[in-house]
C-alpha cells in the first residue's frame, strides 16, 4: 500500500469521524409539546403568533426584550422570551421558527427566522390573485 | 380564447424573445449534435464538415443569447410592465445603474446570465480553436450541451401539460389572475412594478453575479476536457485546460467574496459569511476547483494523480449544477435568507443535474481501470506527495461543509426533522480552523518542496528565516490585536492562535519565495502572489472575526430590577442600545448622539449619528438608514453604514425605530416642593436633591442663575437626573426647562414660594410627543481590510497564472 493511499484514508477517515460528530450537534423540529418535555434541551420551534394576547416590546425601558406569544399547528401554547430588538415585520409573518429553549413555563428563543409572505425575493403564488402597486 | 383587445401593449419585443429563445434552444442541440459528431468521426474531413456546422450553429445561438438579452433589457428599461418580470423585479424610480441588478433577481435572467457567459467562452474557444487540438470538439460538445439544458430553463414550454422552464417574456395578464387584467385598459391602471429588493439596491449586486456566473459558466471548460479525455482515453489535455481552470478558480472566487462584501455591506446579519446555504453552495465548487487545479500539476510534474484530477475538475462542475439546484429549487426552505424562489421547475432542475452526474460518473468509473497510474510511491520530502495531501484535505473540506448544507435535502428525501445545530456557524469554524491550519502550513512549506524529492539541509535553509520572522510577526499580533473571541473555550482560541500563525507562515515564506527564489518577477509567480493573497484571506477573516466586538452593549437605560435577567440562559448578549433624538448616549468607547433623520427621494430614511470617540474626543457621523414598505414587506429593511479605518471598521445598523409625530397638548402642571421632598408622576416620582446656586462660572456678568438637581426614579427602578434652573438678569427672568426623553418627562423651576422654608415650585409636564427614538446594533471589525486586499491579490495571482500558463500554450 502507497503513503498516499494511508493518508488518503486517514483523511476520510478523519472527515467521517468530523461528520459523524456534526450529527451530535444536531437539533431537531418539534412541536410545543414534546419541545416541553424536552425541557432545557435546544430545538427548533414552527409555529405562528398567538394574537390574542398583546406582544411586550417597549424600547424605552429595555430594547433587548421581547415577550410575545405563540402557538403551533397542534394547539400547543407557550410564552416566548427573546432578548433581542422586535424583528421588523414579526407581527405579519405567517410563520416563525424560533430556535431556543423551553425554560419552565416560557420558551427562551436565542433566534426567530420569519416566514413572510415575501421576504427576500418575491413570492409570485403570493401575489398571483392580488395586485400590489394598483390605483384606479 | 381570450379576444379582447387590450390597448397599449407592447408584443412585439415578448414575440422576439420568444423566438430568440428557441432559436437558442434549437441552435444549441444543433450544436450539440454537430461537435459530437465531429468529436467521434476518424475521418478528417467528415471531422472538419461536422465542424462548420457545428461553429455556424453555435455563433447562430450566441447571437440569439445575446440578442434575448438585449430584448429583456429593452423590455426593463423601458419599464413594459405588461411583462411579468419588468413588472415584478423593476419600478420607474430605479436608478439607472440597477436596472442590470433587476435582471438577476429572477431565476430567468440569471439563467440567460449564464448562458451568455458559456457564449463567450466558446467564441473565446472557437477563436483560439488551434490551440486546443483534438480537445476542441468534445469541450464544445459538453459546452453547448450544457448551453441546451440552460435554454430550457426559459423556453418556457408547455409538453403534455409540463411545464418546461419559464419565460422571461411572459406577459403579466397570462400569468395572473387579477381581475383587472381582463379589462382592455389595465395597462393604464398599472402604474408601475413592484420594484427591485432594496437589499438588491447595492452596487456589489450590480457587478457580483456576472462575476460569480462568469465563475460557474467557467467550470464547464475543465470539465468539458476531462469529459474529452476520459472519452478518448487520452490524457494530454492538462496544459490545455489549466489556464482555464486557474482563469474559473480566479473569477469564481472573486464572485464569491464580491457576495460576501454585499452581504457585510447591505445585509445585517453582522458580518461577511454566515455559512448560510446559498453561500456554502458556491464556495464549494471553488474548493474543490482548487484542488483539481493542484491534483493537474501533480500528474503534470510527475505522472501520477491522474484518476482524481479527473475526479476533482468533473465534481467542481457538477457541484455548480447542485447549488444550483439548492438554491433555486426552494429546498433550503427555513434554512437560508437568500435563496431565489421557487419557480416550480425543481423536477426540471434535478434533472438537469442528474443528467450530468450519472453520465460522468458512469464513464469515470468505466473508464477507471484505464487511468494509467504510476507503480513507484511518492516521496515524503516531494512535493507532490504534500501538494496531494493539501488538496485532499480541501476536497474533504468541501465534503464536510455540503454535506451539512444538504441536511435539508435529508429531510426531504427521507421525511426526517433534523435542524441546523444551536450554534451553526460555531459547528462549521470548528472543524474550518483545523483546516485553515494544515493549509496553511502546507502553502508555506509545500512551494519550497521539490518535486520528486527535497535535500534536508536546503529546505531547512530555506525555511528559517521566514519560519523566524512568522515567529516575530505572531507574537507581535498576539501582543497587540490577539484574539477576543473566548466564548468557545481556552482550545478553541489556542487553535485559532495557531491558524493565525499558519496563515502568517504562509504569506511570509511565499514572500521569501517569490523574492529568494523566483527573483521576484512576475513570470511564474502566479503561484507564489495567489498563495500570499490566499494566506492574507485566511488572516483576515480570522482577525476580523475573532476580534469582533460589539460596540454597543447596553449599559445605560437598563433598570436595576431587571440585572439578574442580563446574563440571559441563551447567552445571547443584549446588543441593542437605544438612542433618543438629540441626547447623548454612552457606548462604551463612544459617546452617540442620533441628531436627525433625513428622507431621500427613494423614500429611504437616513439616521444621521454623531460618534465622538470619548479618549480622543474625534468626531465622525455614520448614515444608517431604513427604507419602509421595502416590497411586499410591511415593516422596514435596514442598511448598515460603516466607518472605515485602516486597521478597523465601525459597523452600525438601526435595528427599530418608533416615531413620534402626535400633537403636544399637555401643559405644565405645577408641584410645590421642598429640598430632600419627592413628587409622583405618572410613571415614578421626582426628588429633589439638591438647589445650585451659579454653579456655572463662567456665566455672564451681572446675572444669577438658580438651578436644580432633580433625581428622577421610574418604576421600573430606571434613574435619570434633570436640571432645570433659572436665570436672573436684573429684572428679567428666564427658565430653562430640562427633558428626560426615555420619561416624557419635561421640568421647570417655576419660582420659589417660601425662602424660609426652602419651598420652590417646579412645573411638570408628561409629553407624549417627545420621544424619537432608535435602537441600534455596533460593531467594530479589525483588520477586514487585510481580508479585502488578500482577495485582490489572490484574483491578480490567478489571473498572472492564467496569462503565464496561455502564453506558455502560444509558444509550442
Amino acid at each position: 500500500m502507497k503513503k498516499t493511499h494511508i493518508a488518503l484514508l486517514v483523511l476520510i477517515a478523519a472527515a467521517i469521524v468530523v461528520l459523524i460528530s456534526y450529527t451530535g450537534d444536531l437539533s431537531s423540529y418539534e412541536t410545543i409539546a414534546s419541545a416541553k418535555q424536552k425541557e432545557g434541551k435546544f430545538v427548533n420551534l414552527i409555529v405562528k403568533m398567538d394574537k390574542s394576547i398583546p406582544v411586550q416590546y417597549d424600547p424605552i425601558k429595555d430594547p433587548n426584550l421581547l415577550e410575545f406569544n405563540v402557538q403551533d399547528s397542534l394547539g400547543g401554547k407557550i410564552s416566548v422570551v427573546y432578548h433581542n430588538t422586535m424583528p421588523t415585520d414579526m407581527e405579519k409573518s405567517e410563520r416563525l421558527v424560533l430556535k431556543g429553549k423551553v425554560q419552565g413555563e416560557h420558551f427562551e428563543c436565542s433566534a426567530i427566522v420569519m416566514k413572510c409572505p415575501s421576504k427576500y425575493k418575491d413570492n409570485p403564488n403570493a401575489m398571483k390573485n392580488q395586485p400590489v402597486t394598483i390605483s384606479n | 380564447m381570450n379576444t379582447t383587445k387590450f390597448i397599449d401593449e407592447h408584443l412585439f419585443p415578448g414575440q422576439i424573445g420568444y423566438f430568440l429563445t428557441i432559436l437558442s434552444l434549437v441552435a444549441s442541440l444543433v450544436a450539440t449534435y454537430s461537435f459530437a459528431r465531429a468529436f467521434f468521426s476518424k475521418e478528417i474531413s467528415l471531422q472538419a464538415q461536422w465542424e462548420k456546422l457545428a461553429k455556424m450553429a453555435f455563433i447562430i445561438e450566441s447571437v440569439a443569447v445575446a440578442s434575448c438579452f438585449v430584448v429583456l433589457f429593452y423590455i426593463i428599461s423601458n419599464h413594459l410592465f405588461e411583462y411579468k418580470y419588468a413588472y415584478m423585479h423593476s419600478d420607474k424610480n430605479l436608478p439607472y445603474q440597477y436596472l442590470l441588478s433587476c435582471f438577476w433577481e429572477g431565476q430567468e435572467g440569471s439563467f440567460l446570465l449564464w448562458s451568455f457567459w458559456h457564449c463567450v467562452l466558446g467564441l473565446v474557444l472557437l477563436a483560439t480553436k488551434k490551440k486546443w487540438g483534438e480537445s476542441f470538439a468534445g469541450v464544445m460538445m459538453v459546452l453547448n450541451f450544457v448551453q441546451f439544458c440552460l435554454a430550457t430553463m426559459i423556453v418556457g414550454l408547455y409538453i403534455f401539460d409540463m411545464k418546461l422552464g419559464s419565460s422571461p417574456f411572459l406577459l403579466l395578464r397570462e400569468e395572473m389572475n387579477w381581475p383587472i387584467l381582463s379589462r382592455p385598459d389595465y395597462l393604464h391602471l398599472i402604474k408601475d412594478g413592484t420594484g427591485l429588493n432594496t437589499l438588491l439596491q447595492n452596487y456589489w449586486m450590480v457587478i457580483h453575479p456576472p462575476i460569480l456566473f462568469l465563475g460557474f459558466a467557467s467550470t464547464t471548460v475543465p470539465f468539458g476536457f476531462a469529459v474529452a479525455g476520459l472519452i478518448k482515453k487520452k490524457h494530454d489535455w492538462m496544459d490545455k485546460s489549466l489556464p482555464w481552470a486557474t482563469f474559473s478558480a480566479g473569477v469564481l472566487g472573486l464572485g464569491i467574496m464580491m457576495g460576501a462584501a454585499w452581504a457585510y455591506e447591505s445585509l445585517t446579519f453582522g458580518g461577511y459569511w454566515a455559512w448560510d446555504p446559498v453561500e456554502n453552495a458556491s464556495l464549494v465548487p471553488w474548493l474543490t476547483l482548487v484542488s483539481a487545479i493542484h491534483a493537474c500539476i501533480i500528474y503534470r510534474k510527475t505522472g501520477s494523480s491522474l484518476k482524481l484530477t479527473y475526479l476533482f475538475f468533473g465534481i467542481s462542475f457538477l457541484l455548480v449544477l447542485y447549488s444550483t439546484f439548492l438554491t433555486r429549487s426552494g429546498i433550503l426552505g427555513d434554512t437560508s435568507v437568500h435563496a431565489f424562489t421557487d419557480l416550480g421547475m425543481n423536477a426540471q432542475l434535478l434533472g438537469f443535474l442528474l443528467i450530468f452526474v450519472i453520465p460522468y460518473f458512469v464513464l469515470f468509473f468505466a473508464r477507471f481501470k484505464h487511468i494509467p497510474e504510476p507503480q513507484k510511491e511518492e516521496a515524503i520530502d516531494s512535493r507532490e506527495f504534500w501538494m496531494l495531501i493539501g488538496s485532499l484535505i480541501l476536497f474533504l473540506s468541501a465534503v464536510v461543509i455540503i454535506s451539512i448544507t444538504s441536511i435539508p435535502v435529508y429531510n426531504k428525501l427521507f421525511g426526517t426533522k433534523i435542524a441546523p445545530p444551536e450554534d451553526a456557524a460555531f459547528a462549521h469554524n470548528q472543524v474550518q480552523v483545523f483546516v485553515a491550519i494544515i493549509i496553511g502550513l502546507l502553502t508555506a512549506v509545500g512551494q519550497f518542496l521539490k518535486f520528486k524529492g527535497t535535500a534536508k539541509a536546503f529546505l531547512i535553509e530555506k525555511l528559517k528565516l521566514p519560519l523566524l520572522v512568522t515567529i516575530v510577526i505572531t507574537a507581535l499580533v498576539y501582543i497587540f490585536i490577539g484574539v477576543a473571541f473566548k466564548e468557545k473555550g481556552i482550545g478553541f482560541e489556542g487553535a485559532i492562535y495557531v491558524a493565525m500563525f499558519a496563515s502568517i507562515y504562509a504569506i511570509v515564506a511565499n514572500i521569501f519565495f517569490w523574492v529568494t527564489m523566483q527573483k521576484a518577477k512576475l513570470k511564474s509567480a502566479g503561484s507564489s502572489i495567489g498563495h500570499i493573497g490566499f494566506g492574507m484571506v485566511l488572516l483576515g477573516i480570522l482577525i476580523s472575526s475573532s476580534n469582533k466586538t460589539v460596540l454597543s452593549w447596553n449599559t445605560t437605560g437598563i433598570s436595576p430590577l431587571r440585572v439578574e435577567s442580563n446574563k440571559s440562559p441563551a447567552g445571547n448578549p443584549r446588543e441593542n442600545i437605544t438612542l433618543f433624538e438629540g441626547i447623548d448616549t454612552d457606548m462604551g468607547k463612544f459617546m452617540v448622539t442620533y441628531v436627525r433623520d433625513t428622507f431621500d427621494i427613494l423614500n429611504k430614511r437616513f439616521f444621521e449619528l454623531k460618534f465622538k470617540e470619548k479618549k480622543t474626543q474625534s468626531e465622525f457621523f455614520l448614515y444608517p438608514d431604513v427604507l419602509k414598505n421595502n416590497k411586499g414587506m410591511e415593516g422596514f429593511s435596514a442598511n448598515p453604514s460603516s466607518k472605515h479605518y485602516w486597521n478597523k471598521d465601525i459597523f452600525v445598523y438601526v435595528t427599530s425605530f418608533q416615531d413620534n409625530s402626535k400633537e403636544d397638548t399637555t401643559t405644565f402642571k405645577p408641584h410645590q416642593i421642598a429640598l430632600g421632598d419627592s413628587i409622583f408622576y405618572s410613571n415614578g416620582y421626582i426628588k429633589l436633591e439638591k438647589v445650585l446656586v451659579n454653579p456655572n462660572s463662567s456665566r455672564p456678568a451681572g446675572t444669577n442663575e438658580l438651578v436644580l438637581q432633580l433625581a428622577i426614579t421610574s418604576k421600573e427602578g430606571l434613574k435619570y437626573t434633570a436640571n432645570p434652573g433659572i436665570v436672573l438678569e436684573g429684572m428679567n427672568l428666564q427658565s430653562n426647562v430640562d427633558t428626560i426623553k426615555a420619561q416624557n418627562l419635561v421640568l421647570s423651576f417655576n419660582k420659589v414660594i417660601d425662602q424660609q422654608k426652602g419651598m420652590l415650585e417646579i412645573g411638570v409636564k408628561e409629553s407624549a410627543a417627545l420621544t424619537n427614538l432608535i435602537t441600534l446594533k455596533a460593531y467594530e471589525f479589525p483588520f477586514i481590510n487585510l481580508l479585502w486586499l488578500g482577495v485582490i491579490i489572490m484574483t491578480f495571482g490567478f489571473g498572472l497564472a492564467t496569462w503565464n500558463r496561455a502564453a506558455k500554450l502560444k509558444e509550442k
